[in-house]
């Protein structure tokens, strides 16, 4: 844990820029999703990956309830009131989805069939370990799909928050909460940068305009490492 | 002749004792059976330990059931859904026991007991707290965690259509738990918004074909609600 002096900088430090908001981060993963990937969509953020895949890219949602070829929200008067996703929201089914009953979803997402899942964590660290199911071993706890998903999906990007509330790094040397599943992120979205998993640990691909490297990695708990 | 509809809720819940292990179907509300857990909640079996993938909403259905004291245990994937006020207070006060697993693992663990396969290995949850005292294997050079066929005593489906048989359809992403549920209990109960004729559901689309269903019980109650 960092003294309190050096979260409070942290905090000065991000009101400085101007953070993603949680839109934009599911926007610029969604931009990011390669044609024709089959891809699971977790709860929090990732649920709004599902409005901001561009209109001319095939990108097949699953979401783990059951649904393959999910849509984005319904317009208001257009709700099937029997279709949520993960999240317990309404969504739609696009032309060519099915559905399918939770054992056969788990063996999509479990099988290796999904091309990529993307979730929310608590923390990640650098050497892709990520926790997002449960803050101690007192608390209460709730998995969901999280640990399937994270060892059957073929990538794992993680959508969060850089840091705390209170300004402390959520992107971590190695995570101090109960994990999801070790080694398994591959990319992560926070509302200050885009980094990369790697042999060598992050690397930064991307920065929130108004944010210096340096700043960044005083906010970060893991030392980062510049792209090429 | 064969006939599993019932006429009463009374008697689709007949003899469903105390201390059973009930599947409750269902997404958060969506695809939970309400009318067999009010049913059930008049029939009044209690010490019971209830497998649903989540702890209940507000205090409708299973926050009901549970708030009138007759869960012991509750197990899920994901108790920490909108709102489950009723659940979290009586396990603050250590008045209700939660098991969690993992989502994947809940179902194929009932798929399991249904097709009549008594364990098997999931890479799922391998070097986490959920794995804890649970016998590891390598496989090709991956460890898996063996997890143990699940059975229920009754499982509780909400269904679209049914006929007497049994044949079940399902509405969209309130198929979800049910079919699967369906086949891992030795009482299998189904609420159907439709009653059609034997036949006059497609053979195509039968989801759930009778063998797994035992009572069949028709609650018309129209649209769901996200609670």
């Amino acid at each position: 844990m960092r003294a309190n002096v050096n979260v409070k900088a942290n905090l000065s430090r991000i009101a400085a820029c101007k953070p993603w908001t949680r839109e934009q981060i599911a926007a610029r993963a969604a931009h990011d999703i390669p044609e024709g990937f089959y891809v699971n969509l977790g709860i929090g953020i990732p649920v709004h990956v599902a409005n901001h895949v561009p209109k001319d890219r095939e990108v097949i949602i699953q979401s783990e309830n059951g649904i393959l070829g999910m849509g984005p929200a319904p317009a208001p008067d257009k709700i099937n009131p029997w279709l949520i996703n993960a999240s317990k929201q309404y969504v739609t089914l696009v032309p060519g989805g099915s559905y399918v009953h939770h054992a056969d979803s788990f063996a999509m997402i479990r099988g290796g069939h999904l091309d990529l899942c993307v979730l929310g964590a608590f923390q990640v660290a650098e050497n892709g370990d990520f926790a997002n199911w449960s803050k101690s071993e007192t608390d209460m706890p709730s998995v969901g799909g999280a640990m399937d998903l994270a060892v059957g999906a073929k990538s794992v990007w993680l959508l969060m928050d850089h840091t705390t509330k209170d300004g402390e790094s959520k992107v971590m040397r190695r995570c101090t909460y109960p994990l999801t599943a070790g080694g398994a992120a591959k990319r992560v979205y926070t509302n200050l940068a885009v980094l990369d998993v790697t042999d060598k640990g992050f690397v930064v691909r991307d920065i929130v305009p108004g944010l210096t490297f340096e700043a960044l990695q005083d906010v970060t708990d893991a030392p980062l490492h510049l792209a090429n | 002749m064969i006939n599993k509809i019932v006429q009463s809720m009374a008697e689709a819940l007949a003899d469903v004792r105390d201390g059973a292990v009930i599947l409750v179907g269902g997404f958060g509300s969506i695809g939970q059976p309400n009318a067999l857990i009010y049913g059930l909640i008049e029939q009044g079996a209690k010490d019971l330990t209830v497998v649903a993938n989540n702890a209940g909403v507000g205090h409708v259905g299973l926050a009901r059931l549970m708030e009138v004291g007759r869960v012991r245990k509750i197990v899920c994937s994901y108790p920490r859904t909108s709102d489950p006020v009723v659940f979290e207070e009586l396990y603050r006060d250590g008045k209700i026991e939660l098991e969690v697993m993992p989502q994947g693992t809940m179902a194929e663990r009932m798929r399991a007991a249904g097709a009549g396969i008594p364990a098997f290995y999931t890479p799922t949850s391998v070097g986490t707290l959920l794995a804890a005292g649970k016998e590891q294997r390598e496989f090709g050079g991956r460890k898996y965690v063996l997890e143990q066929a699940f059975h229920g005593d009754v499982a509780l489906i909400e269904a679209w259509e049914a006929d007497r048989w049994g044949n079940l359809t399902y509405r969209s992403s309130a198929r979800n738990f049910n079919p699967v549920m369906a086949m891992a209990a030795k009482l299998t109960i189904a609420q159907a918004q439709h009653i059609v004729e034997l036949g006059g559901i497609d053979p195509e689309h039968v989801v759930t074909p009778g063998i797994y269903v035992d009572r069949v019980v028709h609650v018309p109650y129209g649209e769901p609600t996200v609670t």
